[in-house]
């Protein structure tokens, strides 16, 4: 036989240092993550509770909380969500089962996938622009005004600094992600189900109404959750478009200013008092409960409602 | 169509204000090429602001490639542990608590580095590290991308059909000959579409490197120091006051466009590959 | 891989064991070395060296018995079939030959396994040896997504070091070997997944030969390609005979009755009968093998 042998113990050798490397690095994978959990938990339990739920910042640690951010969040996330959601959703409904083949739309998918993977802040500035300064049509010391300041749908043009404008960024930063899930949730419907539905008679609207929808809901509902929650987490584009880092109150309309709950945390972290890390770390917390609700809804949503689509 | 109004209009924002930054008037001396170019960035200091972006696209890829030393090999080995050695159910486990961490706040991982890495890991190993320093960011940002690189890595790996492996054994391969030899080469466009993905998202990551890499923009590749990122500096300019049409405004403008146009690339990129991998199946 | 789980039912036992019953090897013992000179032991064919022998041979996945007390000898240097309805076991039975199975969890087997005297259900036995010995075509080719020359190369890269001439020359043999090498010489270095269903499973074969095994197991190496190169597999099978033993697994008689020298039909997990493909096609011994064979059931 031509060759040099290759000893058995050599590949036993190596089979085992594979084995090694693998179950290192996965321990290194988890013992970090713990790590960063539970660092965070040593440090921010002691301050939890519900006065820290239900106060406002303060310039001392010990009366400090997170009452407007926690509001600011939900107006902006709310306003996200209505925005992103259904644009989202449709978006990817007609690139999926209307738009035709052709090099328009493979360039629009293309644009969506990168536009997906454009770093948050760049949304941000485009939003600045955009949504706060209204491309400049209008000095943001003479708006145009809607309605009286009294009501929540109190509106200016140009938004400033304002939750209308938080909430649309957000919207912006998430609706790539939005129309890409949803789009995928529409691709698993087997396409048998719409051909039972054409070849009954319906319109592609119906079949698309009727059929296709209701069948990639759950999908699209577990895809929603998770945007949305990346849109809870998101600090940098908000902080550009002015999300201050100090409110005192929750908002009261569309226009008022706010802070979102990862803005506090940053305020806080960036603060050389030990103390100013406590109410950080137990924000920090807060946060995290709230991720992990919405995680928990988005499998138990996957896990009930995804009937299978085939037998 | 939406999507298309929107990165028209990016790059028309980009754009106009990058160019607004180029053509002031007032300071004569900053040109596209000295931008892109110029070693140094001062633009709050000094009589005479300086403007060479270098320093900080350096400090956002020190901080990247620190990132990635960490999380490319210990991402791609838990994916093969997980493709190739775990049970099912460690498998489904592990990848739900992955599917969490990709959804932590970014803030958090910046509040670790801070309190966590920097006191109680770098700062004993060698009194060098200050307070701010690339190297813990660079962690926490490796810390942060080690979701993404694993959990779509596993997905390539998983891709590869059983079929292969079989073909393998049969040969008599061991584990190691199977993995190393044929499943990981299978799957290595969607493993490096993987590390692509999460290189861009470290590239444009913010909060982290706000909070723990420091304010100082130089040129070094020293990881216990000091160093602003792209990223960071526009934080910096948005919390501070510079008036609206400013210099220092309109230079983190031309920052911007820079960062976008890296990660437009990097996404590209990635992009062509996966497409290529999808197609090697069918 | 196929899953074999049989119903639990159970059929009459046959009537007539496979081979002569003065046979004396019934053992049970795991590691029953099973001596090659059992000339006393009927042969499928005339007495030519026995390559494997199984006694008492059983398998499971899980808790479902998969084979039944296997008694069979096949012979070196020739091809033997395995035919039977779906899920009766004869999959199974190839991949233990090579150990296969050990890569589905469940799997396990019992009796007297034995390849030229080497003991196969051994626990000391070194399987990724014995699986260079023995080589394998799936049922649907599987060629690395590598180029053609390092898709036969790969085998004997595992197991020994070689200088690019000599490995140069080796893939040049195997290919030969398979009738595979005038149609790809020229690009070696492309793709294998560029070849046609048929040149990808002869690319297969050539890849197992490369090795230098002694035994070839082929699971219906040919049902998912079409008549001519099913033809022109088949005719390579008749060749590689001379050098390896073969046994394969097919669904088609008519393959079966073109190809092989001996042919062991088996019906839910059991071996019904064996003997020379001629005499089992024109006068078998069993009821149900006649069925069998002339179609009244399959």
């Amino acid at each position: 036989m031509l060759g040099k042998p290759i000893s058995q113990s050599k590949k036993m050798r190596l089979n085992r240092m594979l084995m090694i490397g693998c179950l290192a690095a996965t321990t290194i994978a988890v013992l970090v993550l713990s790590a960063l959990l539970v660092s965070i938990a040593i440090e921010g339990t002691s301050s939890l509770s519900w006065s820290f739920l239900t106060s406002f910042a303060s310039r001392k640690p010990s009366q400090a909380g997170i009452l407007a951010p926690l509001m600011g969040s939900v107006w902006v996330c709310t306003i996200c969500a209505v925005v992103a959601i259904p644009v989202g959703i449709s978006t990817a409904i007609y690139l999926e089962e209307f738009a035709r083949r052709s090099r328009v739309k493979r360039l629009i998918q293309l644009n969506i996938s990168n536009l997906s993977g454009v770093p948050s802040i760049v949304y941000g500035i485009l939003a600045l622009v955009a949504f706060v300064r209204f491309f400049g049509i209008r000095p943001s010391d003479e708006p145009w005004t809607f309605g009286n300041s009294q009501s929540i749908w109190y509106l200016q043009i140009p938004f400033g600094p304002s939750v209308i404008a938080g909430g649309l960024t957000l919207a912006l930063v998430v609706l790539p992600i939005m129309i890409i899930s949803s789009q995928e949730a529409l691709r698993a419907v087997p396409p048998s189900l719409r051909q039972a539905a054409l070849a009954l008679g319906s319109t592609q609207w119906q079949v698309v109404w009727r059929v296709t929808l209701p069948a990639a809901l759950p999908t699209m509902m577990t895809g929603a959750i998770l945007s949305m929650s990346r849109a809870i987490g998101e600090a940098a584009p908000l902080l550009v478009i002015g999300g201050f880092l100090l409110v005192f109150q929750t908002p009261a309309n569309l226009m008022s200013d706010f802070t979102v709950l990862p803005l506090q945390i940053f305020n806080w972290s960036g603060r050389p008092q030990a103390d100013f890390h406590k109410i950080a770390a137990a924000a920090i917390l807060v946060q995290l409960v709230v991720l992990l609700a919405f995680n928990s809804i988005a499998i138990i949503i996957r896990q009930k409602l995804q009937r299978p689509l085939q037998s | 169509m939406l999507s298309v109004i929107t990165t028209v209009a990016i790059i028309a924002v980009l754009i106009k204000e990058t160019v607004g930054f180029f053509t002031m008037a007032d300071h004569p001396e900053i040109s596209v090429w000295s931008f892109f170019t110029g070693t140094e960035w001062s633009p709050l200091l000094g009589a005479k602001p300086l403007f060479g972006v270098l320093p900080l696209v350096c400090g956002t890829l020190l901080v990247t490639v620190i990132a990635g030393l960490f999380a490319m090999p210990v991402g791609l080995l838990t994916a093969i542990y997980l493709s190739e050695y775990a049970s099912q159910r460690v498998r489904t486990n592990l990848k739900s608590v992955l599917e969490i961490l990709a959804g932590v706040p970014t803030v958090v991982y910046g509040f670790f580095a801070l309190t966590f890495i920097t006191p109680f890991v770098l700062q004993p190993l060698w009194s060098g590290f200050g307070t701010y320093n690339a190297m813990a960011a660079g962690i926490a940002v490796g810390i942060m991308i080690l979701p993404i690189v694993c959990s779509l890595s596993e997905d390539a790996l998983r891709a590869v059909p059983q079929s292969l492996r079989d073909g393998a054994y049969a040969l008599g391969s061991t584990k190691f000959d199977v993995t190393i030899k044929v499943v990981v080469p299978a799957g290595l466009s969607g493993v490096v579409a993987a590390f692509l993905l999460a290189l861009t998202r470290a590239i444009g990551e913010t909060m982290i490197v706000a909070l723990a890499a420091g304010g100082l923009a130089q040129l070094t590749v020293d990881p216990s120091a000091q160093v602003q990122t792209m990223t960071a500096y526009m934080v910096q300019i948005f919390l501070g006051d510079a008036p609206a049409g400013g210099v220092e405004y309109r230079s983190s403008y031309a920052v911007a466009f820079t960062l976008f146009l890296i990660t437009f690339v990097m996404t590209w990129t990635g992009a062509i590959i996966l497409k290529r991998y999808r197609e090697e199946y069918d | 891989m196929n899953d074999h789980s049989l119903p639990g039912t159970t059929m009459d036992q046959p009537t007539t064991t496979p081979h002569s019953p003065h046979s004396p090897h019934h053992g049970a013992s795991a590691s029953a070395g099973g001596a090659s000179g059992a000339a006393s032991a009927a042969n499928i064919s005339t007495p030519a060296t026995i390559a494997i022998e199984m006694r008492n041979f059983s398998a499971w996945y899980s808790k479902n018995q998969v084979l039944h007390a296997i008694d069979l000898d096949i012979a070196a240097k020739q091809v033997c079939a395995l035919i039977g309805p779906s899920g009766c076991g004869k999959s199974t039975l190839l991949r233990w030959l090579n150990r296969m199975n050990d890569t589905i969890a469940g799997a396990r087997a019992t009796g007297g396994l034995s390849l030229h005297g080497a003991a196969l259900l051994d626990a000391s036995l070194d399987v990724v040896d014995l699986r260079r010995r023995v080589g394998m075509v799936f049922q649907k080719p599987n060629p690395f997504p590598k180029s053609i020359f390092d898709n036969v190369a790969f085998g004997p890269r595992l197991h020994r070091v070689y200088s690019r001439t000599d490995l140069e020359e080796l893939v040049e043999q195997s290919l030969r070997a398979s009738a595979l090498w005038d149609e790809v010489k020229d690009r070696l270095t492309s793709s294998a997944l560029g070849l046609s269903g048929g040149q990808q499973q002869r690319l297969c074969i050539a890849r197992a030969i490369a090795v230098g095994p002694e035994l070839l197991l082929m699971d219906e190496p040919c049902s998912a390609l079409d008549p001519r190169s099913t033809a022109s597999i088949e005719e390579l099978i008749r060749e590689l005979r001379a050098t390896y033993t073969i046994v394969i697994v097919t669904h088609n008689m008519q393959q079966a009755s073109r190809v092989s020298d001996a042919t062991a039909f088996f019906y839910e997990g059991k071996l019904i009968e064996t003997g020379p493909t001629d005499v089992l096609f024109t006068a078998p011994k069993e009821r149900r093998t006649e069925d069998y064979v002339t179609g009244r059931f399959g």
